[in-house]
């Protein structure tokens, strides 16, 4: 399951590195300073990025799969939603990781709205990256935002659940 | 304060403190890994793609046109959802209205293309199909709501913010 990262991971280092080189030929001083943005850029964020990725050890050293199953694991209805939405929105956990865990919970008796519950928080909630996207947006949108799409993940796991049951 | 937690909890349960620190080591890999080329990416972006373009293409005005290449731009990309912020930043500098910002941000959240293929591949078409189907109405609601709920000062101070992140 790690592959499909690496592939997308040198995907996008082939396509910045064909850009990166194109740039260099097409104009020097250009590119340099095209460089020079994009670190200062990422000084800017970098204290944010940082209490991210700790926040992410912490929080993923506490909530593994086999915490996350026993969560969502055999409970059913609104309430496992409600718990599958919660769990997604404070956990980051990489696509390619999280898909493969969401067959496992499946198998282990974990219904289809939970899983669509969680899978729609996971990708569009995100309460541990809070400090960047606020650093970018404000306080008030990066609110509003994180809590309309975890109202959204309800309406998603209601839909996936009457469609899965077709 | 963070690493102080950890400290905390290391000291408390020394197994889960210690398995903290290595998945901390395992997400700053990650990151070390994914965030260069989008940092790169986005200076290229701000120095190469006339302002004016970017204005034609998704600025004010831009309809329907905007709206399909903010959904577009943000499915296709690869990265974690914070990814998309400091790029979202340099789209805000380069005039794209706030509402396909918006729509980009949902895009790369929810229904990038590698992702979607996984998700098919992990959990059956009709899973996959169906969040998907959901998901794009939903971005654009979302999308819809926030630009109602800011007002324009509100924007207008996002922007600026923008415009001062690289330097």
């Amino acid at each position: 399951m790690e592959s499909g990262d690496k592939i997308l991971d040198i995907a996008l280092y082939v396509v910045t590195g064909l850009l990166l080189a194109f740039s260099f030929y097409k104009d020097k001083q250009k590119t340099k300073k095209a460089l020079k943005k994009a670190w200062k850029a990422f000084e800017n964020i970098l204290p944010e990025f940082l209490v991210v990725i700790l926040l992410v050890g912490l929080l993923l050293a506490i909530m593994n799969p086999e915490m996350i199953s026993k969560i969502i694991g055999e409970k059913s209805g609104w309430f496992g939603v409600l718990l599958a939405s919660v769990i997604g929105a404070i956990t980051l956990i990489p696509g390619f990781v999280a898909f493969p865990m969401a067959a496992l919970l499946l198998q282990g008796g974990a219904g289809y709205m939970q899983i669509g519950a969680f899978i729609s928080s996971l990708m569009m909630v995100g309460v541990v990256t809070m400090p960047v996207e606020i650093k970018y947006f404000g306080k008030k949108l990066t609110i509003y935002r994180n809590v309309l799409a975890f109202l959204f993940s309800s309406v998603v796991a209601f839909v996936i659940g009457m469609v899965m049951s077709l | 304060m963070v690493l102080g937690a950890m400290l905390i909890l290391t000291v408390f349960n020394v197994e889960l403190g210690v398995k903290a620190f290595s998945v901390t080591g395992y997400s700053m890999k990650e990151m070390i890994l994914v965030i260069p080329p989008i940092f790169v990416l986005l200076g290229l972006l701000d120095i190469w793609v006339p302002r004016e373009t970017m204005i034609k293409y998704m600025g004010e005005g831009s309809g329907l046109k905007g709206i399909i290449l903010a959904i577009f731009i943000g499915s296709a990309a690869a990265g974690p959802l914070y990814g998309a912020f400091p790029i979202a930043a340099v789209l805000m500098k380069k005039g794209v209205k706030f509402s396909n910002i918006l729509i980009f941000i949902g895009a790369w959240s929810t229904t990038k293309i590698p992702m979607f293929l996984f998700e098919v591949a992990s959990l059956g078409t009709k899973f996959a199909v169906t969040r998907l189907l959901i998901d794009i109405p939903g971005i654009l609601i979302i999308a819809f709501i926030l630009s109602a709920v800011m007002s324009d000062d509100e924007v207008k101070k996002i922007y600026d913010n923008a415009e001062h992140f690289d330097d």
